[in-house]
């Protein structure tokens, strides 16, 4: 489809970028959406040779963790309990199998489009515990949270949430204070920031002086964006800015925000190939334990093996490409996959996979 | 006999009895009866011209059965008769071999005969034989169809992707995606209404047309099906053993596709279409194809994407709008939609 306007404005954009820069820069796009965004119209070849954009930690399905995986595993292979996700996570590798393999082995697993759909499952299977497997960031928990908030209305008694949702700012925090991590600025994640405004965010200007542009999607928004940034160090004033401004406003949204804090509280979350991060994560308030998916059903698990050389910790912290792991393109495909970054069409490995893979060197 | 409005299928139906053949007479036979098939015997005997015989198979699963802009009989013809014009042939016979989950109402059967019928007829081929079984509730999902096609290839008329040069020009005959989102969003009953109708519908008057217009300059057709232009040209590049650069900004889509697959979190260009053709010709003759499938209502939106290229063997880029370089790849299990 043709948009020539969109087109010569990207490529000003473009051009105003080579023209401004004056240091190298490295960028971390936090959210996967960015990422696929970037790799689809070929941004990061068009970019000035100083600046660099990373891939960061921001694709919730490829930041779950093994045994967390394992435990949805061994839900879904329960007798009674209809697992309900959303597809991303249908192949993603636990350590031993995945919810396709379950599935085709005969557990129950639905893949749903949104949480009402889960709660509708469960007012049709009324004999049936359907486990709705909450994955997301706080774009997706207030939607999941209003999904328990009728099911609460309702009364339901055979719908409950297995929840691995986490929290974009602990895990930005993570980074920064890593020494091996080596970020100059942050692209934030457009949807996250509609949720949470730009208060959150703000530790990073103040604390680490960096700078973070909330950006939208758009190829045009990607580059508005990094033009702030580049800005914001050429006049020293390293703030978080909102280059997004058509979805996100610096509060936020609060009723949102409200519904996430109504049922869940922060714990501590292990990410996969980071570890555990305090705060990080999301569990069901303790009074509405009944809808608590691993209260409800509690199951211990022997720890599973995990893959040798996969290279997921470093690959979602920024510190290597996914073409540095070992396994990239070789024994890890999207057809194959073995880390999650692979498997989610917003994993890094996946983005990189299917649109880079020549500047790679990899044999295809 | 005539089935009552609410008569539904019973396993009787496919007991090869005397329900059996009420059946077929008061349901095939009247819709697609023809001198060949009404000979009722065990197997259709044909009389065809000189040349080399294409044949091909295919199954068709689709669920819902119906669906905007056709149902699982269009599509049945559709998918067979359309195999057999890419490849060269003129389509000529098919059979149809129905497995029918019992209580499956007679008037949704008749509804799909119905379509053969209108989408052979469009076609220009003819049902010769047929089969028809039934099988226990939930042992299959309301109907099952296969049908078989048999074509005929002018002696003279060769196709194939290794016929692919350097500067050979890649034309698409309309609008991509329309067949998989139409199935998609109404499989999953999405909750924006969406205006999108699948295209399914037979080709081959499109391949005729390119056959006639490019004559030798025509090197091989496709019908970009399950996993999409993406994937079908992924295939081309492969067999040819040649690199395929397409124009993102040229290919085209109708709006409400590119809209609904950025809610879903899909990519439209691997979604599957079931009337549209994928033409690869030689420079000379492209634009005299490109009128020539143009001329026609179904081609209207008939447009070149790309080219064949010397380098990247095996490989199909894509050229974004903004002038980078991408690898175009091939689908890689279910189009999924994404989660945040």
């Amino acid at each position: 489809m043709k948009h020539s306007n969109k087109k010569e404005y990207a490529r000003y954009l473009l051009e105003r970028l080579y023209q401004e820069i004056d240091r190298p820069l490295t960028v971390m796009e936090v959210c996967g959406t960015h990422t696929v965004a970037i790799a689809k119209s070929g941004l990061r070849d068009l970019l000035p040779e100083k600046m660099r954009l990373l891939s960061g930690p921001g694709c919730p399905v490829c930041v779950t963790d093994d045994c967390d995986l394992d435990y949805v595993m061994a839900l879904a292979r329960q007798e009674g309990i209809i697992l309900a996700t959303f597809g991303d996570m249908m192949r993603v590798p636990g350590t031993a199998s995945s919810l396709l393999q379950e599935k085709s082995r005969g557990a129950e697993v639905r893949v749903v489009y949104s949480p009402a759909d889960a709660l509708k499952l469960a007012t049709e299977n009324r004999e049936s515990q359907v486990v709705f497997l909450g994955v997301g960031f706080e774009t997706t928990t207030p939607v999941v949270a209003a999904a328990l908030d009728q099911a609460v209305q309702m009364e339901l008694k055979n719908f409950s949430v297995f929840s691995l949702h986490k929290l974009v700012p602990p895990i930005m925090r993570v980074l920064l204070d890593d020494p091996q991590v080596k970020i100059d600025a942050f692209l934030n994640p457009g949807h996250v920031c509609a949720i949470l405004g730009t208060e959150p965010f703000q530790f990073i200007a103040k604390d680490y002086g960096k700078p973070c542009v909330v950006a939208g999607f758009e190829t045009t928004d990607i580059l508005e964006a990094l033009l702030l940034i580049v800005r914001q160090y050429r006049e020293q004033s390293p703030a978080v800015d909102i280059q997004y401004k058509r979805a996100v406003r610096p509060e936020g949204n609060p009723v949102a925000v409200g519904f996430i804090e109504k049922y869940f509280s922060p714990i501590t979350a292990r990410w996969r190939g980071i570890g555990e991060v305090p705060g990080s994560g999301l569990e069901l308030r303790e009074e509405f334990a009944q809808y608590d998916a691993r209260k409800r059903f509690p199951i211990t698990l022997e720890p599973g093996k995990s893959r040798k050389g996969c290279a997921c910790g470093e690959v979602l912290k920024g510190i290597k490409l996914p073409y540095d792991c070992p396994l990239f393109g070789k024994s890890c495909t999207p057809a194959k996959p073995v880390g999650p970054c692979m498997v989610s069409t917003e994993g890094s490995c996946a983005a990189y996979f299917r649109y880079r893979r020549q500047k790679a060197g990899v044999d295809h | 006999m005539k089935y009552a409005e609410d008569d539904l299928i019973i396993l009787g139906h496919g007991s090869g009895g005397t329900l059996t053949n009420q059946l077929i007479k008061d349901v095939f036979q009247e819709a697609y009866g023809n001198p060949v098939l009404d000979e009722l015997l065990d197997a259709a005997v044909l009389e065809v011209d000189k040349g080399r015989i294409a044949f091909s198979t295919d199954s068709f699963v689709v669920d819902p059965i119906f669906f905007p802009g056709g149902d699982i009989g269009t599509l049945a013809v559709s998918g067979t008769v359309n195999d057999l014009a890419v490849s060269g042939a003129d389509p000529l016979y098919l059979s149809a071999g129905f497995i029918i989950e019992e209580g499956l109402p007679i008037a949704d059967l008749r509804r799909i005969v119905k379509s053969i019928r209108d989408t052979a007829q469009a076609a220009g081929v003819q049902v010769v034989t047929g089969d028809t079984k039934v099988v226990d509730r939930g042992s299959a999902d309301k109907v099952f169809i296969n049908t078989a096609g048999i074509g005929l290839i002018p002696t003279g008329r060769h196709l194939s992707p290794r016929l692919m040069e350097p500067g050979d020009v890649v034309l698409v005959s309309g609008t991509m995606g329309d067949h998989g989102l139409t199935i998609l969003a109404q499989r999953e009953g999405l909750a924006f209404s969406t205006p999108v109708e699948s295209d399914c519908s037979p080709v081959n008057r499109i391949t005729k047309a390119v056959l006639e217009a490019g004559g030798d300059g025509v090197r091989c057709m496709r019908d970009p099906t399950r996993g999409g232009l993406a994937t079908t040209l992924n295939e081309l590049a492969v067999q040819s053993e040649r690199g395929i650069l397409i124009q993102e900004e040229e290919i085209p889509f109708l709006r409400e596709v590119v809209g609904a697959c950025e809610m879903l979190g899909l990519d439209p260009l691997y979604l599957a279409n079931e009337g549209k053709v994928i033409a690869v010709v030689a420079p000379q003759v492209a634009d005299e194809v490109l009128e020539a499938m143009r001329a026609l209502p179904e081609g209207q939106g008939a447009v070149e994407i790309g080219k064949v290229i010397p380098e990247e063997e095996g490989l199909v880029l894509l050229e974004t709008e903004l002038g980078a370089t991408r690898i175009l790849g091939m689908l890689e299990g279910e189009p999924l939609p994404r989660i945040c």
